[in-house]
């Protein structure tokens, strides 16, 4: 059982971070929302196959909480404010996708650097669950400071949790009180921000004619 | 069965199975198009068809316009004879390992691309231009590919890669999956599909493989056509040596070991150009700038596989 | 007996030199002196083949010359050493080689030089400097002929004075020649100790502290380093080499560059003592970055020996990054792997120095046959100078690393040595190996890439000028000399295990072991590790794609058809007569300038297109800027120029405040004096 474990974990872990390079490389907004509900539709898989594995049940519940929440609801609820407020569709970026890509592989490289030799003492399955988790969490703080749009950045603080919560699972008895807690965090943050879209749309609204103007050789 | 004898067929048999294999993803991408499409054989049809065609070359061509056809089909012949494909035991494998192989195909795309130029028109030019900017991330995505592989198993000599494989199962390795989606998009890329080219285009403004053999008419498009689809069949070929190497005959196997490997290795063909035909289908083509961001990712994805691949020996 | 060959040899050029400025105006005189020259690079191949091939058994002896400085030793004689160990052989192998090439070409293209005075004198003491450095077993004598063959081309440069830019490009190479010169001298003295005893005997037998390691290092790296072309210290060669008359910029391309790569090998493999992994480091990350940025400078360049250039600068990068990893492997005791990577370097390196000779020598017949430099004013030359470009498509094709030729043998290697870098213990080397194998495999496709461009838009297409149009193919002795140099390189590429076997002599030496899969050689398969069963067969692959192509040649026009008609191009049925409707260089390159100039080069186009109605021509401007030249060399420039603006008041002061000078200087020392006491 042991290797298949091992294998298992270590491929939905791995896809998780595939995903978050996904992310790095979308240049459509619609196109982020689905990798990212993709992305917490992996990581309920790798919290059910965690709670299998240890014989865990509470985290069959984080997995329900990950895949309606975040795989579902979040996504389908930022779908419908990008078509209300009538967001920008494309995403714009700080550096170039190269640049960008460079930065989220030597993250990842760092994060390995930096995880393997601490945890030498812990088990395989742990080292390497922690070493991705931390890449994701990396990825996702990169991607909230290298785009402009709103959403994007939103989608980045919901990949960065999606990290800890990986993190978290494939560590033996989390506690179920912290995943009620974050998932209370991630919708005050949802609150948070829906609040704020209504305050940005003003101010994209001054701003979308100035953007239009100088966006590159695209006049209305 | 000898060694040169098996050389031999696997020689012949790469030639005769190529075109079939290009006709097989015409027709299912027809068919999931909604069309009825050519017949499967058709493409022995169109080559048999310029063959026997005079050859119209341009006044301000060169020999290097007339030599290169013959060049670049014998290097990619010889690279698809190169690459395992039912039987380990292939008399010519150690002539070229995997890098060897990849700048043989390298050879072939210099030509190819100098016969662009040759003629002195823009479509050529335009064709060019691209198709080095295209190779110049393909290649180290590919090499990114081979480095992840060769650290696995330890060499670079393709036999002694399926080989050893088969033997030791290394079971479901992340690396070997980031490697595989790695040379998939190296692959699409250096064969001119969807999304990164269109093979069927008529625009000569989205061409890239299709402009710089724009010139070439008669036995010489035979050779240049049939070279594309022998590169098609390679890449295949070697994708399945590389990451399903299971039921290919081990050497000095007898008789009935080959007829299955042979069996396998043309299902695994049919089934390849099934899932290219549907991939195509399902996307659409990149802007060319678009194409390097696409490549870029190919190298970045290899890179991960490497690094991968330290995470799970341990450091 | 080699010894007294070679030293010879170095002597007849030198006197070949005065021949050459006594009746330099005189034809039969400026063959003489070529002959000549070739004569004693013939001498110096023979005498580098027998000592590695039969290495005598006095392979200490050292050849001690009556002149030079007096040592510090009051009484002690003067004296200049001079020695031949298999690293030199090896490197008076390739120089020998590559210059009887380019002495034959050079007969034919010295003719039209417009003042053979300046070119007959110096390029036998060119020869005769490099010669020299490379048997000198003192640091007097290395540093003295260090500075022969950095005069002696500076000379050779300035040939074409006449123009503006060679005259920059003059001074340029001799800020950058004098800054590298006394920095070897710098690392000279620091290796040579408090003793001051200067011979490379003694340097081998001392011990140096670990900071006194480090700063020989750095001071070694920047001296040779800039005059093999690494970066950041790169500035002068494209300068430089292109300014030269074609002969010599193969000869300093070709073999200068690795005449500083010997010293280099030198000083961090011989003279310096064990060194920690740290230094294969510096190296790596200095030649993977020369041969990345180098071959992005080339893709964008206009003039033919410029683009050349900076090919030479990514070739030296890669023999670096091979030179490094012998230096992991070594430090960490992996000794077949650190003889695996110097065996990939020294190969580079030869293969390089042929290759690059034979690409600057065709330029040169270019020049010669039309008078330009600018692709974008060439064209179809494969028309007019079929010799020319046939052996120019070989050395393009070597230098884009394909088989068969020995161009991708060394870089085949190169990438074995780079995938067995995993196996170093430290997991800083682990990841920096794989950057770099992802660095070099980049390097390698944008070779190929820059070499189809020259290829492609200096010899195919149509002629863009009427000299283009107009060109006629190059002289006999320049013919023979570049398919004798292309002949070269293709047998090189087929039968690699002759030279290989002659880098034996120098790993054992360096490194102390051999490769170990020339214990199993055969003439057919390459196998260089026999433990990963990786190899490489050139001849079967020439064998096979000339035997395949023949024969489906045979069979398509026996079978088929072989009828040919010419016709007009058909261009999508539009065709267009104009020259200018082909694709330029320029054009050529934007795709990749989009990817690697946006960020890199800071390359910004601008599109004016006049409104419809308007009947002026639109203008695309394309803006590259050097961010090397302007981060690094213009600061350092500019600082200099401000201080000494500053420090000019000196020259003005009234006679009281030099005397004040002089007295504070005085109360200085006696404090000094007094405090040390």
């Amino acid at each position: 059982m042991g290797s298949i474990a091992f294998d298992v974990a270590h491929l939905l872990g791995t896809s998780m971070l595939v995903l978050s390079f996904g992310l790095l490389f979308q240049r459509r907004i619609f196109g982020v929302l689905n990798t990212f509900a993709l992305q917490a539709g992996l990581l309920a898989a790798a919290a059910a196959w965690q709670a299998f594995v240890q014989s865990a049940p509470h985290l069959y519940i984080t997995a329900l909480i990950a895949l309606l929440f975040k795989a579902i609801v979040i996504p389908v609820a930022l779908r419908r404010i990008v078509v209300r407020l009538q967001i920008h569709r494309t995403v714009e970026t700080v550096f170039g996708m190269g640049l960008t890509m460079i930065i989220g592989v030597g993250l990842v490289a760092l994060s390995i650097l930096l995880v393997l030799p601490v945890t030498y003492q812990s088990g395989a399955i742990t080292r390497e669950n922690l070493a991705l988790a931390l890449s994701v969490v990396l990825l996702g703080l990169l991607i909230m400071i290298t785009r402009r749009n709103a959403v994007t950045q939103v989608v980045g603080f919901m990949s960065l949790e999606n990290g800890l919560i990986l993190a978290a699972v494939g560590v033996r008895g989390m506690p179920f009180v912290v995943e009620m807690s974050v998932a209370f965090s991630v919708m005050v943050a949802f609150i948070i921000f829906g609040v704020f879209f209504f305050h940005i749309r003003e101010r994209f609204d001054t701003l979308d004619l100035h953007y239009l103007e100088t966006f590159r050789g695209e006049r209305e | 069965m000898t060694a040169v004898a098996l050389q031999l067929l696997h020689l012949l048999l790469m030639l005769a199975v190529a075109p079939a294999l290009t006709g097989l993803v015409r027709k299912v991408k027809a068919l999931l198009l909604g069309r009825r499409g050519a017949p499967v054989l058709q493409p022995y049809r169109d080559i048999a068809r310029l063959l026997r065609k005079e050859a119209i070359v341009a006044d301000s061509a060169s020999w290097l316009f007339r030599v290169a056809p013959y060049l670049v089909f014998t290097a990619v012949w010889l690279g698809v004879s190169l690459v395992p494909a039912f039987s380990l035991d292939l008399l010519l494998a150690p002539t070229a390992d995997l890098i060897a192989l990849v700048a043989l195909l390298g050879g072939a795309r210099f030509f190819t691309a100098l016969a662009g130029l040759d003629v002195g028109t823009s479509f050529g030019g335009i064709g060019t231009s691209r198709e080095l900017m295209i190779a110049s991330l393909a290649e180290p995505a590919m090499l990114m590919v081979i480095f992840t592989v060769s650290l696995l198993v330890g060499t670079t000599a393709l036999a002694h890669i399926a080989g050893t494989l088969l033997v030791h199962p290394v079971g479901l390795r992340v690396s070997l999956g980031l490697g595989l989606v790695a040379i998939t998009m190296v692959a699409i890329a250096e064969n001119a599909r969807v999304p990164v080219d269109n093979p069927a285009t008529h625009l000569e403004l989205t061409m890239v493989h299709e402009a710089m053999i724009l010139e070439y008419s008669g036995r010489h498009l035979a050779l240049m056509e049939g070279a594309a689809m022998l590169k098609l069949l390679l890449y295949l070929s070697l994708i399945a040596c590389m990451f399903t190497p299971w039921a290919m005959a081990p050497p000095g196997a007898g008789p009935r070991e080959i007829g299955i490997g042979l069996v396998a290795w043309l299902g695994k063909m049919a089934a390849g150009g099934v899932l290219l035909a549907l991939f195509e289908t399902s996307i659409a083509k990149m802007r060319v700038f678009r194409v390097s961001e696409f490549l870029a990712a190919a190298l970045l994805l290899g890179l991960l596989a490497v690094i991968f691949l330290y995470v799970s020996k341990g450091l | 007996m080699s010894l007294l060959l070679t030293v010879a040899a170095a002597g007849g050029l030198l006197a070949a030199g005065l021949i050459g400025l006594a009746g330099n105006r005189r034809p039969e005189v400026q063959r003489l002196v070529y002959i000549l020259s070739i004569a004693a690079m013939g001498v110096v191949v023979w005498a580098a083949f027998s000592y590695l091939l039969w290495p005598p058994a006095d392979a200490d002896a050292t050849l001690v010359l009556p002149i030079g400085l007096p040592s510090l030793q009051p009484g002690s004689p003067l004296e200049t050493h001079f020695r031949l160990d298999a690293l030199s052989a090896y490197f008076l192998l390739v120089l020998g080689l590559l210059g009887s090439a380019v002495g034959l070409f050079a007969i034919g293209y010295g003719r039209h030089e417009r003042e053979p005075a300046r070119v007959l004198t110096f390029y036998p003491v060119f020869l005769a400097g490099m010669i020299l450095v490379l048997v000198a077993d003192d640091a007097f004598a290395f540093l003295v002929a260090w500075e022969f063959m950095s005069l002696s081309s500076w000379f050779l440069v300035l040939a074409g004075h006449r123009a503006e830019e060679t005259r920059r490009a003059a001074y340029v190479y001799l800020l950058m020649a004098g800054v590298g010169t006394m920095a070897l001298l710098l690392a000279f003295g620091l290796l040579a100790g408090v003793a001051g005893d200067y011979s490379f005997a003694a340097i081998r037998a001392g011990h140096l502290a670990n900071l006194s390691t480090a700063l020989v290092v750095v001071l070694a790296l920047v001296g040779a380093g800039s005059k093999a072309g690494l970066m950041p210290l790169h500035a002068w060669l494209p300068l430089a080499h292109p300014a030269a008359p074609s002969h010599v910029s193969a000869l300093m391309s070709g073999a200068m560059t690795k005449v500083a790569l010997y010293a280099i090998i030198r000083i961090l493999f011989d003279l310096v003592g064990p060194i920690g992994w740290w230094v294969g480091v510096i190296v790596v990350a200095i030649g993977a970055a020369s041969a990345f940025m180098g071959v992005l400078y080339g893709l964008f360049q206009r003039d033919l020996k410029t683009l050349l250039a900076y090919s030479t600068i990514e070739n030296v990068g890669i023999i670096a990054v091979g030179l490094g990893l012998a230096l992991m492997f070594r430090a960490n005791g992996l000794a077949a792997l650190a003889a695996l990577a110097l065996t990939a370097a020294l190969l580079h390196a030869l293969n390089h120095a042929l290759l690059k000779g034979l690409l600057f020598c065709g330029a040169g017949a270019v020049l010669d046959a039309t008078g330009l430099r600018d692709i974008e004013r060439l064209g179809a030359l494969i028309h007019r100078m079929p010799v020319t470009a046939t052996t120019f498509l070989v050395g393009a094709a070597g230098l884009a690393a394909l088989p068969p030729l020995n161009g991708f043998v060394s870089e085949w290697l190169t990438f074995q040595a780079i995938l067995t870098g995993p196996q170093l213990p430290q997991w800083e080397l682990k990841f920096g190996v794989v950057v770099v194998g992802a660095l070099l495999a980049l390097t390698a496709a944008l070779a190929a890439a820059l070499f189809v461009r020259a290829f492609g838009i200096v010899f195919l297409g149509r002629p863009r000028s009427a000299a283009a149009a107009g060109a006629v193919d190059a002289g006999p002795s320049m013919r023979a000399a570049l398919i004798l140099l292309a002949a070269t390189c293709v047998l090189l590429g087929v039968m690699p295990l002759p030279a290989v076997g002659l880098i034996d002599p120098v790993s054992r030496q360096i490194i102390g072991h051999s490769l170990p899969g020339l214990g199993a050689a055969n003439l057919l398969w390459f196998v260089p590790l026999p433990g990963s069963y990786t190899s490489y067969s050139g001849l079967v692959i020439l064998v096979a794609v000339a035997g395949i192509a023949v024969v489906v040649m045979l069979l398509v026009h026996g079978f088929a058809s072989n009828r040919v008609r010419r016709a007009p191009a058909w261009d999508c049925g539009f065709p267009d007569p104009r020259p200018q409707t082909q694709y330029s260089a320029d054009s050529l390159a934007q795709p990749l300038r989009r990817v690697f100039g946006t960020s890199l080069f800071r390359a910004r186009e601008r599109v004016d297109m006049p409104a419809p109605g308007d009947r002026r021509a639109a203008r695309l401007e394309v803006r590259l800027r050097d961010l090397i030249w302007e981060c690094l060399y213009l600061p350092v420039a500019d600082g200099l120029a401000w201080f000494t603006g500053r420090i000019n008041v000196l020259q003005f002061l009234t006679i009281r405040r030099y005397l004040t000078m002089m007295f504070v200087a005085l109360a200085l020392l006696l404090t000094v004096v007094a405090i040390t006491q």
